[in-house]
This record gives structure tokens, sequence and C-alpha cells, in this order.
């Protein structure tokens, strides 16, 4: 930190410099505190998320790998080739104390719920359509997870960043300025009394030009 | 803003299901040519894609490169191969990244 001007308008400013940082401070520790809030419950929500979907997942693999079993891969390619559904997601966004995160919605092609199955039921094994049935009851789960998982990574950058903010004013600048303005005034008093000092000499000196007291002194008393 | 899709990334055996959902898949498992194929899915418009854990294993660097962007979210599930804790290490370092210290799974 290069040292300041010791003068009354640096300490002004700094002054101001100050007050903004404090109430800076005031107001990313609020925030902080609120992202922190919002966030464990998120974080809470993500991972109970997350274990029912790894759980479902693992099932739903258990029946791909059944079906595999009975079935040819170029069986399986055949059947998953022409899909009759196609997703598509609407993406909106949702602002938390200045975050940005996002909302998925799911827009299907087709409402009918048997449109997972691309596929004539003659050639495909039964454990096939448990197996897509199994992954399709997921589907909501999954794109909640994801959009909830973004969240949090999301969240958990600005948290940090705020917190780094919030540290910085706090353990660097503002005792920085707090210095500061005592350095200047420090100095600022300093100054006066020196130029106090110098008025009341330069007035003696004055005094002695005009009434010689110093030589009245000398002067032996008569009578 | 709207239209965005779906993909699933992965070994084929853990990820053809996907398709049947109306998810693109892209079938997977050298790490270099997935790289590729991730960077090129995130700047188009897919505003989710799931990657199995064994894929994402090689492609960190790709991942983490888009974790503070709001698009794409890129999920890890669990492949055939099984559960590797790959996904819950993901949340549990959010936790610590936001908290300092995982307070969340201390118990696990």
């Amino acid at each position: 930190m290069p040292t300041v001007n010791p003068t009354r308008m640096e300490l002004t400013r700094q002054k101001s410099k100050l007050a903004t940082a404090t109430r800076g401070h005031k107001l990313l520790k609020d925030k902080r505190d609120e992202l922190m809030r919002e966030f464990l419950d998120l974080v809470r929500e993500n991972k109970a998320l997350r274990e029912k979907v790894e759980a479902g997942l693992n099932e739903a693999n258990k029946n791909f790998v059944l079906a595999r079993s009975t079935m040819s891969s170029e069986a399986v390619e055949v059947a998953f080739m022409a899909s009759k559904q196609e997703v598509s997601i609407d993406v909106s966004t949702k602002n938390v104390m200045s975050v940005n995160i996002p909302q998925f919605d799911i827009q299907a092609r087709t409402s009918d719920a048997n449109d997972i199955y691309s596929y004539g039921f003659a050639f495909t094994s039964s454990d096939l359509d448990d197996a897509v049935k199994s992954l399709s009851e997921l589907q909501q789960d999954m794109l909640k997870l994801a959009e909830i998982e973004k969240s949090c990574q999301l969240m958990a950058a600005e948290i940090e960043k705020t917190r780094r903010r919030v540290n910085a004013l706090e353990h660097v600048m503002i005792p920085n300025y707090q210095k500061n303005i005592k350095d200047i005034s420090m100095k600022l008093d300093e100054n006066e009394r020196s130029t106090q000092i110098r008025l009341m000499k330069v007035k003696d000196m004055m005094l002695e030009d005009a009434h010689h007291y110093s030589d009245k002194m000398k002067e032996p008393v008569e009578n | 803003m709207s239209n965005y899709k779906i993909a699933v990334m992965g070994d084929t055996d853990s990820i053809y299901g996907f398709a049947a959902l109306g998810m693109d898949t892209y079938p997977f498992t050298d790490p270099v040519a997935a790289g590729k194929k991730l960077r090129e899915l995130a700047e188009n418009d897919y505003a989710v894609i799931y990657i199995t854990e064994a894929l994402a294993d090689n492609l960190t660097a790709e991942i983490e490169h888009y974790r503070d962007r709001m698009l794409p979210a890129i999920i890890l599930i669990p492949g055939v191969s099984g559960n590797t804790g790959k996904g819950i290490n993901a949340v549990k370092k959010s936790v610590e990244q936001a908290v300092g210290s995982d307070i969340i799974f201390g118990n696990n």
C-alpha cells in the first residue's frame, strides 16, 4: 500500500472510502449468509435426489444388461435406431441473490406414454421393455437432478467469491483505510502544533524587536 | 429460451436405452474423442449432458471447464460398470467449495 498524502482532501477521500467499504462489507456479509442458507437447503436436496437417481439407474442398468444378454447387439441397435420420442428442454433462469440458476422444463414431442417403445414387440425381449420403462420413470428425477446440481455448483462458486470479497474487505481494505485516516489526522495535528509553535516564536521575536526586553534585563537597575 | 436438447455420453451398454426417451446418445469409450464431442455439444444447444462416471474419469478438465457456466449442466451418472461414487463426490466438492469443509457428507 503506497503512503498517502497527508492533506485534508485526502483525509476526506479516505473517510468516504471507509464508509463505502464498511457498507459494502455489511451488504456482502448478508449476501453470503443468505446464499449459504439457500445453498445448504439445495445441497441436501441434491444429495437425496442423487442417491435416488443413482439407485434407480443401477436398477435400470441391470435390466438393460439382462435385455442385452437375451438379444443380439444388432437387434438391440435396430430397436433403438428410430426413436419415436423426442424431448427438448425449456430453459428459464431464476435469480437467487444475484446468482442466475437454470430452471429446466421438459417438452416431449409426443404425449403418448407408450411412445418410449421405439420398436415392435415381436423381436425384442420383454426385459427390454422393463428396462426402458424403468428408465422413463427416472427421467423427471434426472432432469430435476441436473437442475439442482447445476444450481449447487453455481451457488458454491458465488459463495466462494463472496466470501473472498468479505474477507478482503474485513481484513485488508477496512483496516487499511482506518490506518490511513489515523496517519493523516496525526500528521495534520502535528503540522498544526508546529505552526502554533512557530507563531509563538515569531511573536516573541517581534516583541523583542519592539521593546528590547533582553537589553533592559541586562541594564543594572538604577536607584 | 427454449428447445435445448439432452445428450447422454458413455459406453454403449450404459446409455443405449436413453435413446428411447428421446435423448441423444453419443457412445464413446475413447476419452480424447469424447472430450472433443463434449466440447462440441456444450457449445451447441445442449442444456443437459449426462456422462457416465467411467467416461468422466478421463474428462475431468473438460467437465471442470463448464462448471461455472450456467449451461450446460454436466451430470455424472453411474454406468453398467457400477457406481464409482464420483457423482456424489461432485456434490461433496460443491459443499467444500462453499462452506470450506464438508458438513453434509461428514458421516459417510
